[in-house]
């Protein structure tokens, strides 16, 4: 009873923003989940780091709806969201980036950002106007693209995007929807020197405004944006701490590095 | 730039060349030429509306025939309970009048896809293909044994709807109809195709995992979508069975959904004016070749052939992007 009494007060005071407990999910006989207990507090940027393979990408899936855990529960600001479906979750707030880009390939850049507002508006049974003349959609997808940095690119098709720039585009449909908690994967992976260093300011710009899960192997990246890191490998959070617990972890030490896998 | 002061023109003479139709062939004493025009503007409404769902949409339905069939059936269900004065089920009344009878197929095709849709539309890929072309060729064998119906042979209309102040047995004056029709109907698919629905549903063909990731359902999209097409097929067979008078079991056969294809890609998927232009290449190839051999399916099966090989984007594309590319 008392324990609960002390503990009551503090619960109200930060509701995470995600709290992930005993999440299991496995392909097969192959374990990419493995009792996953995770919590993201309001406004933190919440490393995930972990070797290939590990799971990360898997874990994401799971949090927006595209896969379904075999066991666990997955809290958004203190309700549970096992129950809806992926649109329901961008509907609470939940917002991701692909680690392989999979974005509208004969869209501009306008026009990917500017459908993430049209859904979030929620207008979209709308038969006879055209689309192209609706000032106040383009204006509001340019906003997003200003604060990307892809303002000059915005009648640019997709296909014609070096890497870095499709990167900083999901970033900028992600953020159209307007989310709360931000699941970012790998965002940094592929970018040049100079164009991580960007994404880095650009993530740092959103830190308190957005909750933030990042999935990243770029160290440098990682201790420059952090507050919290965890450790995932084989499908089990082997560590989770400060920036300055994890960096002297000498577990974690042995453990990680890797790159690129299935997308979308 | 230049591109757009032409569209409103070529647009103009388009329409001036297609009133003037019916008289210069007459003129010229190619008669038959209005007729095979008038098909050509009915199944052009036809694939266009295809075209909706598997060019914008990504949706690859190989049961659209149901739709043109069921459009054509209830033209001709409703002509034989108002010739023999006897209502449908002992309720509906029949009727020979063209703004009863249109309204109706399209409203009976809408309810149809809306049934094909919810049921194929759960699945994607080679599975949605399968199943629309099973539930339509189920809707074929049901009227093949539809003997109130003529089963086999078919329905007699003996003669065209009636329209308010048309003499609808001239030829000419179907003609007009249909290209009445088919040009409300274009209006109507161009207001379509630029809506933010289609935005939707074209975003959804380039990657439906996307569209859920940026908080959007997409079943509902793709059913709305296409019910719209069912129901554009729906128009097209209405419109048939009056020009022929006749709505029989083929209308509803799998070969002719494979025709509607056929003419998508002929003319150019995801664009405008492709299956119209697609519509007329068949057409006037399957009449040419069908006059020259027996065997003309072989021949129009190896410029399909060339055409889909060399074209990238039907005879539209050769046309170097005319008005409605997107
Ligand atoms: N749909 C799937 N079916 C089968 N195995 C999968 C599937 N998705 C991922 N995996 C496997 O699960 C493990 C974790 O993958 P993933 O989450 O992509 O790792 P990470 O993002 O950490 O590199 C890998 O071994 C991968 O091969
Ligand atoms: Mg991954």
């Amino acid at each position: 009873m008392s324990a609960v009494a002390e503990k009551a007060p503090e619960q109200a005071a930060a509701t995470p923003s995600l709290a992930v407990r005993g999440l299991v999910k496995s392909f097969g006989g192959l374990i990419a989940s493995d009792h996953i207990d995770l919590t993201v507090r309001p406004g933190e940027i919440h490393a995930l780091i972990g070797p290939n393979g590990a799971g990360k990408t898997t874990l994401i899936s799971q949090l927006m709806g595209e896969l379904t855990p075999d066991a666990g529960t997955i809290e958004v600001e203190g309700q549970s969201i096992d129950a809806l479906s992926t649109a329901s979750r961008v509907e609470r707030g939940l917002a991701r980036t692909f680690q392989i880009t999979c974005l509208l390939p004969d869209y501009t850049v306008r026009d990917n950002v500017a459908v993430a507002v049209q859904v979030r508006q929620g207008h979209s049974f709308r038969f006879w106007k055209p689309v192209a003349k609706d000032e106040a959609l383009r204006r509001q997808a340019e906003t997003y693209l200003a604060a990307t940095g892809l303002a000059e690119r915005a009648d640019e098709l997709v296909a014609n995007l070096s890497h870095g720039e499709q990167k900083q585009l999901e970033l900028a449909v992600a953020l159209a929807t307007e989310p709360r908690l931000l699941l970012l994967d790998e965002p940094m992976a592929g970018l040049g020197h100079a164009e991580s260093l960007q994404m880095i300011e650009m993530l740092r710009g959103l830190k308190n405004q957005v909750s933030m899960l990042l999935v990243e192997h770029d160290m440098d990246a990682v201790f420059a944006l952090a507050d919290r890191i965890s450790v995932l490998v084989y499908g089990r959070i082997i560590a989770s701490g400060t920036v300055d617990e994890i960096r002297d972890d000498p577990d974690v030490r042995t453990a990680y590095l890797g790159e690129g896998d299935a997308g979308c | 730039m230049a591109h757009s002061y032409m569209r409103p023109v070529l647009l103009i003479a388009l329409l001036v060349a297609l009133i003037a139709l019916p008289s210069v062939a007459q003129a010229s004493g190619y008669n038959a030429v209005t007729s095979l025009a008038t098909r050509v503007l009915i199944y052009g409404i036809a694939a266009a509306s295809l075209n909706f769902v598997l060019g914008y949409g990504g949706m690859v339905s190989f049961g659209h025939a149901a739709f043109f069939g069921i459009g054509g059936y209830v033209v001709g269900i409703l002509y034989q309970h108002f010739a023999l004065e006897e209502p449908l089920l002992g309720l509906i009344p029949g009727t020979n009048q063209m703004l009863i009878t249109l309204p109706a197929a399209l409203l009976v095709s809408g309810i149809l896809a809306a049934a094909i849709g919810a049921l194929s539309l759960r699945t994607g890929g080679v599975q949605f293909i399968m199943i629309t072309l099973a539930l339509a060729q189920m809707l074929f064998f049901l009227f093949v044994s539809l003997k109130t119906y003529g089963g086999d042979d078919g329905l007699i209309i003996r003669r065209t709807n009636e329209l308010p102040g048309l003499n609808m047995r001239d030829k000419h004056t179907i003609y007009y109809v249909c290209l009445a029709v088919t040009v409300a109907f274009f209006a109507l698919l161009y207001r379509l195709v630029h809506s933010r629905f289609a935005q939707i549903l074209v975003g959804l063909r380039q990657s439906e995992r996307r569209m859920a990731a940026i908080g959007l359902s997409p079943y509902r999209y793709k059913l709305v979508a296409f019910i719209i097409s069912g129901m554009g097929c729906g128009l097209a067979g209405a419109l048939m069975a009056n020009f022929l008078r006749y709505a029989s079991p083929d209308m509803l056969h799998w070969t002719k959904s494979g025709e509607f294809m056929v003419m998508v890609i002929l003319g150019g998927v995801g664009t405008l004016f492709g299956p119209f232009i697609g519509a007329a290449v068949f057409i006037v190839l399957e009449s040419l070749l069908a006059s020259w051999t027996e065997h003309w399916q072989l021949g129009l099966g190896l410029i399909l052939l060339l055409v889909v090989l060399y074209t990238q984007g039907g005879v539209q594309a050769v046309f170097s992007r005319l008005p409605g590319r997107r």
